[in-house]
């Protein structure tokens, strides 16, 4: 069992109006590991994001979850599978509080959506609470998510995303529009939990800092080709990689620290 | 939030019913002096038809108390629009005979509130006098005691067009007819009246575009193309000026006989100005060309009062409230079952001569002019029309208790 | 041969009408994303002011000139309403923008009897035009033949504009992105008023030039407005070569449908339009939206439920409501029933609106089959009052579990085109097929058993019923279900990667919705002992709009405060006057622009006056531009 990928990627391919998006990208993530996907914009890495939880159809390749296919599944079935997700940009429900936030997902996650009864406001309270903690975000429950900085936002997607027990975890950007010090903040949060629970977690990132920090190994993107894969060492020796970056001016360029605009 | 919200609505739900209360209190002793009569009508819906029909009550109201009320009692009207809503109706006959304590409900033009009104008035026990509403219904399959009804009916304007139709060569027929209860019944009657009498003639084509939004040129198009000899036509309104420019132009018209529901009622004629058709066979009423003393005794005091000429609706407002007069003074009484046995079998005289109030189904005899239409000054007319009494088209007592339900 | 060729030039003719009314809309909507009620007003407007002007002057410059200034004045007045009244509702709710816009008409209807008084008008024939053309032996109306050619000439012409000129491009691209033209620093203030006048001259231009073929009268808007809807939406929102394509289609079928169904033709338009809308949810040319503004989008403040004092406040006006009959009269507690049953009404369309974010224009559908069901469960069954209050919501249940399943695959606008296309199908059935549903004579004697047939019977039954339809909405509201719909609701995206399928989460949305707004309709049909198709009408489906936003649509139960002042306004206005539209029109106008989050709304917010207000406002506008 524990020889078995947790997630695995065969081949995948998706291309819009005769643009390759992305093109025969094939990688492994195990339980446990912190996989990051980088590379410049336009790259394919929201495109092959999307792809691995339903969201969008790949053209051509597999997902597997688990041992399980998973291509062509939609994104609410794919999440039943235990995978976890974050926008790069937040989707919260911004008329709930931030503990209603939570409940939906542990509803959804209890299979609880088709109940006309129970009380939401009394719901697995503890448990959201528990989870809202977990990310810091304990003492906002009460409050109104629309009245949230996008820094909470991003912290209580992340507490939305670990709510049904995830095995994986799919986070798109997860510190872009952070400040320099929250973001350092939030990925150690997420690297911590990702160890404590052996999650596996696959995230894109702008932020070198970051990724270089947190990750076990790191993928490169270029133009949908996966040009690179290793240790972030590996990564960073690797003469294709820093062409790119360096070409194109984005390795530790402070600019960008203030995230990658939608 | 919710409490406001909640407790918001049980206030004025509360206030609603104070509000009630207060207004039924001086209603509820009204005063000695007076008898009060409810009516109802889509003033706002149809202002075209309604307003003649309000001059014509109140000119009928003036002309009551001026000859010393009934019995001696003031008459008063209050009148309610239903917003062409059987809904709005019921709540305003309730209103009139819950709050006002009317002694009788009087009035409707269209068909469903006519009877909407008389179901209400055959539940609360109230006497209802249906003066516009042409539905066969209102008398015979949905008739009851409590409900009678003015204007002639759906079925006698068929028996008097048939009459005049049934002379004609014409062997080909088609239909155009508004697809509604109205439209399908009118046929419907029409279409067996004139088999009965001429099993020789054939239906070629039949044509039911939707209530108020007719597509005259393909009616047209597809009525011409089925060459019928002779057209039946129950449009009326703006439907009847679309298809009367459309198949005066298209020539639908030539060389064919037109029969048509309605058409010489001024409400519908007067509006086609110079566009009226010629040598339609119409029911109407040609108020300019009738000479008995009655109706010209109804035209004066009308004219003086109004500057204006009366139209069908005149008449039948009038003549509502002067029936309604006599069978509470024949009464003596408001209580709706003495007001009954008075009105039943009971004759007045009208701008169109003597009816009556049949027992048997309570229809009133109150006849229509049937003639042809022509182009006078610019300005349709019916020429050679004839008054027909309603008494002579109608089908025989044994048919009307086969189709009256037993009270 | 010549026959088909001469009805398929006959249904060109009276497309190209139809095409001049829906290109104004389409346009309009394209630029200013709003749908303009209004629209018929206009249309209507413009046969009125074209009557009197071609009157007055007579001659062929006299009807040519007549026709042409009569499109201008109304365009003029288009201009005036755009500015005082529309430019201060773009923010606001798209639904929001069609009442205001379907108030506008309601006051227009009294005011062109004010004016040109309640008789239809027939104007002169065109000048030139009167006679027709023999076509191998049928006759073609030169008229037909002159409008014919309109229609492609306004199509090129409208073409033309908006590919060779500076301002056609800027309309394009505001058409395309609306943030992007503001961003390139074009006035966008007169930018949108300029298009208004466009579609409202367009408008107007029709129903000037209807004035030789047809009658001019005070309910001409809404006669050609429902069928622009659906020209509109079948060819796409936006989509002018669309709307030129879907009234072409619209036309031939309705003539050449008549020849072999000739009962058929008002539901024809609407068949196509369902069938169009379900393989294109876009309408034929017409491009994917936007994700649909968010839903209400005034505030962020959470639901909450009620605490223990606030349910003893409720206990206290339930019972004061209950205790009525102890001092009203039989007519006061006929009209709280009847409020009572629109509470439910409200209510239950108010749970889609507010909480799924489902604005149905249809609504009555479902209160018109649960009053039809209950009529036929007496009639035709012969079912006891008890049996026949449970199998007519039935009806309703079953009409949005067929209506629902289609409806819910679309948002936004098109939502609210769909569900009001259902909704006349089925009152074009109730009004049509007299043998089963009496027709507009309706059902009647249907009226209470013994049980519940006294005044304050009923109304307690009323009541009752009223409440434990509130109180189970509320409670759905504040269930898992209820969030799982107000998630999908805030954040679609969201909501299905947390595993929420969010149409079928809606479509069981649009299910109790409709059951329960079918149990309204069935005490309805008791209350009145009698149904006719008017409980499926638009006017009623409006009705009910109108009192969710009065109570305020970001409330939980708002629609209970807005049902019974709107009601009991109602019933008051049309007792009192005969000019009923013109003050309901107003109304309806002032609640959009001045209290567009309802009385409990506003109400509320004044409530919380806090320093947050000033954050909530502002954070509002944010999420405004944001979109």
């Amino acid at each position: 069992m524990s020889s078995q990928p947790l997630l695995s990627v065969e081949g995948l391919s998706k291309s819009y109006g005769g643009v390759h998006a992305v093109r025969g990208v094939s990688f492994a993530l195990s339980s446990g590991e912190i996989l990051a996907l980088i590379g410049p914009n336009g790259a394919g890495k929201s495109t092959c994001f999307n792809m691995l939880n339903g969201q969008t159809a790949p053209d051509g390749g597999r997902v597997r979850v688990l041992g399980q296919d998973t291509t062509g599944l939609k994104p609410r079935e794919v999440w039943r599978l235990g995978v976890g997700r974050t926008f790069q940009i937040t989707a919260t429900f911004p008329t709930m509080t931030v503990r209603e936030n939570v409940q939906v997902a542990l509803s959804s996650h209890d299979r609880k959506l088709f109940n006309l009864i129970a009380a939401m406001p009394r719901y697995a309270r503890q448990e959201a609470e528990r989870l809202l903690d977990l990310v810091g975000m304990g003492g906002f429950a009460m409050r109104a998510c629309g009245e949230l900085a996008y820094g909470d936002l991003k912290r209580l997607e992340l507490a939305m995303a670990l709510a049904n027990r995830p095995k994986l975890l799919l986070m798109d950007e997860p510190t872009a529009g952070m400040a320099p010090r929250e973001r350092v903040e939030l990925m150690r949060l997420t690297a911590q939990i990702a160890r404590e629970k052996s999650i596996g977690v696959l995230f894109t990132e702008h932020d070198m800092d970051v990724v270089f920090e947190h990750a076990d190994r790191i993928l490169v993107l270029n133009r949908g080709n996966l040009i690179a894969e290793g240790s972030p060492e590996e990564v960073r020796r690797n003469g294709e990689v820093r062409a790119i970056y360096l070409g194109e001016g984005l390795v530790y360029d402070a600019r960008h620290r203030e995230g990658a605009a939608p | 939030m919710q409490r406001r919200v909640l407790l918001g609505g049980a206030l004025a739900l509360t206030v609603t019913g104070l509000a009630t209360v207060t207004g039924l209190a001086p209603s509820a002793f009204a005063q000695s002096g007076e008898i009060k009569i409810g009516e109802i009508n889509s003033y706002s819906l149809l202002p075209a038809f309604t307003e003649p029909y309000r001059k014509g009550w109140q000119l009928a109201v003036e002309e009551v108390n001026a000859a010393g009320g009934i019995n001696g009692k003031k008459l008063v009207v209050i009148s309610k629009d239903d917003g062409g809503k059987p809904a709005e109706a019921q709540t305003a006959a309730n209103e009139l005979v819950s709050n006002e304590n009317v002694a009788m409900l009087v009035g409707t033009f269209l068909s469903n509130i006519g009877l909407a009104v008389s179901d209400f008035a055959k539940q609360k026990k109230a006497f209802f006098l249906a003066s516009e509403p042409l539905t066969d219904a209102i008398t015979w399959s949905k008739g009851n005691r409590y409900t009678f009804r003015l204007r002639p009916s759906n079925y006698m304007q068929a028996a008097m067009l048939v009459e005049a139709a049934a002379k004609l060569p014409a062997k080909r027929w088609a239909t155009i007819a508004p697809n509604y209860e109205y439209g399908q019944s009118a046929v419907a009657v029409f279409k067996k009246l004139m088999s009965e009498k001429r099993p020789d003639i054939q239906w070629v084509d039949a044509q039911w575009p939707p209530l108020g939004k007719i597509d005259a040129g393909p009616v047209v198009q597809a009525v011409a193309a089925a060459n019928p000899d002779a057209i039946l036509n129950v449009e009326f309104g703006a439907d009847l000026v679309k298809l009367v420019r459309e198949g005066e132009t298209r020539g639908l018209f030539k060389g064919r006989q037109v029969v048509s529901f309605l058409t010489g009622e001024p409400e519908y004629l007067d509006p086609l100005k110079d566009e009226a058709p010629q040598g339609w066979i119409v029911t109407g009423y040609p108020w300019y060309s009738i000479k008995t003393p009655e109706h010209e005794a109804f035209l004066k005091a009308y004219q003086a009062k109004y500057n204006d000429y009366p139209r069908l609706g005149s008449i039948v407002g009038y003549e509502t409230i002067k029936a309604a007069a006599a069978i509470i003074a024949k009464a003596n009484s408001t209580d709706p079952d003495k007001m009954i046995a008075a009105a039943e079998g009971l004759s007045l005289s009208s701008p169109f001569g003597e009816i009556t109030f049949r027992k048997i189904d309570h229809q009133s005899t109150l006849g229509a002019f049937v003639g042809k239409t022509a182009l006078k000054d610019g300005k349709g007319v019916m020429v050679d029309s004839v008054y027909r009494k309603g008494a002579d088209y109608l089908p025989s007592d044994a048919e009307v208790e086969k189709m009256r339900p037993k009270d | 041969m010549a026959f088909y060729v001469v009805q398929f030039l006959t249904g060109l003719a009276s497309a190209a009408s139809l095409f001049l009314v829906a290109s104004g809309l389409s346009i309009i909507f394209g630029v200013t994303r709003i749908v303009n009620f209004a629209h018929g007003a206009f249309y209507m407007l413009g046969a009125y002011v074209a009557f009197t002007l071609t009157a007055r002057f007579s001659g062929a410059l006299g009807f040519w000139g007549g026709i042409l200034a009569a499109a201008l004045i109304v365009a003029a007045v288009g201009v005036l309403v755009e500015m005082l009244l529309l430019r201060r509702i773009y923010h606001v709710p798209e639904l929001f923008q069609l009442l205001a816009t379907f108030g506008l008409t309601l006051m227009v209807e009294d005011l062109v009897v004010l004016g040109w008084g309640p008789n239809d008008l027939v104007g002169p024939r065109a000048a030139g035009l009167k006679g027709a053309i023999d076509f191998f032996g049928q006759q073609i109306p030169s008229y037909d033949l002159f409008l014919i050619v309109l229609g492609p000439l306004v199509l090129g012409l409208l073409w033309l504009v908006f590919q060779r000129t500076r301002w056609g491009v800027l309309v394009r691209a505001a058409t395309q992105d609306r943030d992007m033209v503001a961003a390139l620093g074009v006035n966008q203030k007169w930018l949108f008023t300029s298009v208004f006048a466009l579609g409202v001259f367009l408008a107007a231009l029709a129903g000037a030039l209807q004035i030789p073929r047809d009658a001019v009268t005070h309910e001409m808007d809404l006669r050609v407005i429902v069928d622009v809807f659906v020209v509109v939406v079948i060819g796409g929102l936006g989509s002018i070569t669309g709307a030129f394509v879907a009234a072409v289609l619209v036309s031939e079928l309705n003539a050449f449908g008549i020849l072999i169904f000739p009962k058929i033709s008002i539901i024809l338009v609407f068949l196509v339009m369902a069938a169009v809308l379900i393989v294109r949810p876009w309408g034929l040319l017409g491009r994917a939206e936007a994700p649909v503004r968010r839903t209400p989008g005034l505030t962020v403040n959470p639901w909450r439920p009620l605490t223990s004092r606030e349910r003893i406040a409720v206990a206290i006006a339930f019972l004061l409501a209950a205790s009525l009959p102890f001092y009203a009269g039989n007519y006061a507690l006929a009209v709280g029933a009847e409020i009572a049953i629109f509470v439910i009404f409200a209510a239950s369309l108010h749970f889609l609106m507010s909480t799924g974010g489902l604005a149905s224009f249809g609504h009555a559908a479902y209160f018109g089959l649960g009053a039809y069901g209950t009529a036929f469960a007496v009639k035709l069954a012969g079912l006891p009052m008890a049996a026949a209050l449970v199998a007519g919501p039935l009806f309703g249940l079953l009409g949005a579990v067929v209506f629902g399943f289609f409806a819910v695959q679309l948002s936004g606008v098109y939502f609210a085109m769909l569900t009001l296309a259902f909704a006349q199908i089925v009152w074009s059935v109730a009004f049509q097929w007299v043998g089963l549903t009496g027709g507009d004579n309706g059902i009647l004697g249907v009226w209470p058993e013994r049980w519940a047939a006294s005044a304050p019977h009923f109304f307690w039954l009323s009541l009752a019923v009223a409440v434990l339809a509130v109180a189970g909405l509320r409670i759905a509201t504040f269930s898992p279900f209820g969030f799982a719909l107000r998630a999908t609701r805030d954040s679609p995206l969201r909501a299905e990667a947390i595993g929420i399928n969010g149409k079928r989460i809606q479509w069981s949305a649009f299910l109790i919705a409709g059951t329960v707004a079918g149990i309204g309709g069935a005490l309805f049909a008791y209350l009145k002992g009698s149904v006719f198709p008017d409980v499926l009408g638009i006017p009623l489906s409006v009705d009910a709009l109108v009192m969710v936003l009065l109570g305020g649509v970001e409330t939980v139960s708002g629609a209970i405060v807005g049902a019974i002042v709107y009601k009991a306004l109602s019933i008051w206005l049309v007792s009192q006057t005969e000019w009923s539209k013109l003050v309901l029109g107003a109304f309806i106008v002032l609640i959009v622009v001045a209290f567009p989050k309802g009385i409990v709304g506003t109400l509320d917010s004044l409530w919380h006056r806090r320093p947050s207000s000033l954050k909530d406002a502002m954070l509002a506008s944010k999420i405004e531009t944001a979109e």
